[in-house]
């Protein structure tokens, strides 16, 4: 079993899902399909996966600050991330899960990891609770 | 880091109405940012108002359904339609509701139906010094800029948090230690009969936005009293980079000299402008450069003034256009237009004026597989061929106007 400790910036309790490590950073306006959560970055390295409920690593965030809209977007429709895994916290795309959450909707947990440790999670099944993420038991 | 919060802002905060959801998420923003503190803020301009999904227009609709009001004078950034019913926009169904119900949810807000990019020309002007959350990227460089006025990138969501709390987290451009110019942008070996022209202002700032990133510089070798080659420069410079504020020494408030620009000292690094730099950036601007015909003009991003309307009908000289032709601007502008007979005048010679949006925000131009727009602006230039699907021909505004009453690329034909 492998688990990192990392730092919680936005509370939303436990969370379960297959980890998405991107291999660079990434724009949410413009990167992420609002409706559907798909990366539509054709540059990006992870172009073309689903980003709807597993635990998104992002090393780094890049572009619009349209970003954050396009979070409260996703968690609007039901197509979040189950939980996301940040470098460090990141006020324009958060602030998308700050704005969810005085709505009155169910919002993802945000935790902060230094990257380098990201890697170790890729492609395994985690879950995330009181800030530690753990690879499931099996 | 939390920011501490006045025990008149955590009351606030602890309520159940519009004003304390606005309060938390600014308390929230401090935090995330890592500001210490929050500061009042004198105006706000908003840019949340384009419909980009149901959720951002339900969040309005939250605030103005809870009795949020701005606590400060707003204004609005465009919106996805022309309310005034001067051109027409291909939203329909869902989409157009939408787009119509927020704006309307803005307008429930208290804040004021300005719906332009250039709010600075429509008496939005704050002091010098005063704290202010602005969003749109041209609005924010200009007014930290050319007013000397401080605010931070205010994005959706957070800027009309601060409108309705009047209050900002005090962090990056709100101190004045950030405003301090990092690098010079050297142009002064650059031919001055460039340096004097219209086209050297958008051409420069999109080579300085991608050479700035998100620093702070000072620009040697420029010189102007005209507010819309200012104007130019910081859209051009927003678009192609992360720019917040610039420097031009001898021009701009807070840059008497390079010196004074640099915190008391020229900044220590220098980028020199070369000739060939110049006309890669220009060369950039333009994706259809080979283009043979031209499908459409669009000019007034950001919005045209008063005085480039004049120059703009000057240049048209009575001649119709070849290909549809795009003027877009502010209600404070169209007044102006009605009352000079301009408006009528333009749209007999095919001219479209767009007020309360842009072509790059919404649907409006023919729907074209490999269209070619020609535009003057840095702005348009940048973002028309992701957003419109258009091919991009860059040139000076008389280029715009000779092409588009010969419905094909004139380039520099205008000039002696």
């Amino acid at each position: 079993m492998t688990a990192a400790q990392a730092r919680i910036i936005i509370d939303g309790g436990k969370a379960a899902g297959k980890a998405l490590v991107l291999g660079a950073p990434i724009s949410f306006w413009g990167g992420v399909d609002p409706k559907t959560g798909t990366i539509i970055d054709v540059r990006h390295p992870e172009h073309g996966a689903g980003t709807a409920g597993t635990v998104l690593f992002v090393p780094a965030t890049a572009g619009s600050s349209t970003a954050s809209t396009i979070l409260l977007e996703l968690v609007h429709v039901g197509r979040a991330p189950a939980a996301i895994v940040l470098h460090e916290p990141d006020a324009i795309l958060l602030l998308g899960l700050v704005a969810a959450r005085e709505m009155g909707l169910a919002v993802p947990p945000a935790l902060a990891l230094d990257r380098a440790l990201h890697g170790q999670f890729a492609g395994k099944t985690v879950t995330v609770e009181d800030g530690t993420i753990r690879t499931s038991s099996g | 880091m939390t920011a501490r919060l006045t025990a008149e802002e955590r009351a606030v905060a602890a309520g159940e109405d519009g004003s304390a959801m606005a309060m938390r998420i600014v308390a929230e923003a401090a935090r995330l940012l890592g500001a210490s503190r929050l500061i009042p803020i004198a105006s706000a301009h908003i840019d949340g108002a384009v419909y980009h999904g149901d959720a951002g227009v339900l969040f309005a609709e939250t605030l103005a359904g809870r009795g949020a009001k701005v606590a400060v004078p707003a204004t609005l950034n465009v919106g996805g339609l022309d309310l005034t019913g001067c051109s027409m926009q291909r939203l329909a169904g869902h989409d157009r509701d939408m787009a119509r119900r927020m704006m309307q949810a803005y307008l429930a807000l208290g804040c004021q139906a300005t719906w332009t990019c250039a709010p600075y020309q429509a008496g939005h002007r704050p002091e010098r010094g005063a704290d202010v959350a602005w969003g749109e990227s041209n609005a924010v460089v200009f007014c930290n800029s050319v007013l000397g006025a401080r605010t931070n990138r205010y994005g959706d969501l957070l800027d009309i948090a601060c409108a309705i709390t009047g209050k900002a987290p005090d962090c990056g451009l709100h101190r004045p230690e950030n405003r301090v110019a990092r690098f010079v942008f050297d142009v002064a070996g650059l031919a001055a009969d460039f340096r004097s022209s219209e086209v050297a202002w958008p051409v420069l700032g999109n080579l300085y936005g991608r050479l700035a990133g998100d620093r702070v510089g000072v620009i040697d070798g420029l010189e102007t009293d005209d507010e819309d080659r200012l104007k130019a420069f910081g859209a051009a410079a927003a678009s192609s980079g992360a720019v917040g504020l610039f420097h031009i020494a001898g021009v701009t408030p807070e840059a008497p000299t390079l010196e004074a620009a640099g915190g008391g000292a020229r900044p220590d690094e220098t980028i020199v402008v070369t000739e060939a730099m110049v006309r890669d950036a220009q060369q950039r601007l333009s994706t259809a450069e080979t283009a043979d015909r031209i499908d459409a003009v669009a000019i007034g991003s950001p919005h045209l003034s008063a005085a480039e309307f004049e120059r703009f009908e000057r240049m048209l000289g009575g001649r119709r256009v070849a290909v549809p032709v795009y003027a877009c601007t502010g209600r404070h502008v169209l007044s102006t237009l009605e009352d000079s007979g301009a408006r009528k005048r333009l749209e007999t010679l095919g001219v479209t004026v767009v007020a309360d949006t842009c072509i790059v925000v919404t649907p409006m131009l023919p729907e074209m597989a490999g269209g070619v727009l020609m535009t003057n602006s840095g702005k348009f230039a940048h973002y028309a061929p992701g957003n419109t699907g258009y091919g991009v021909l860059y040139g000076a505004l008389e280029d715009c106007v000779e092409s588009a009453v010969a419905g094909r690329p004139m380039l520099g034909e205008a000039r002696s």
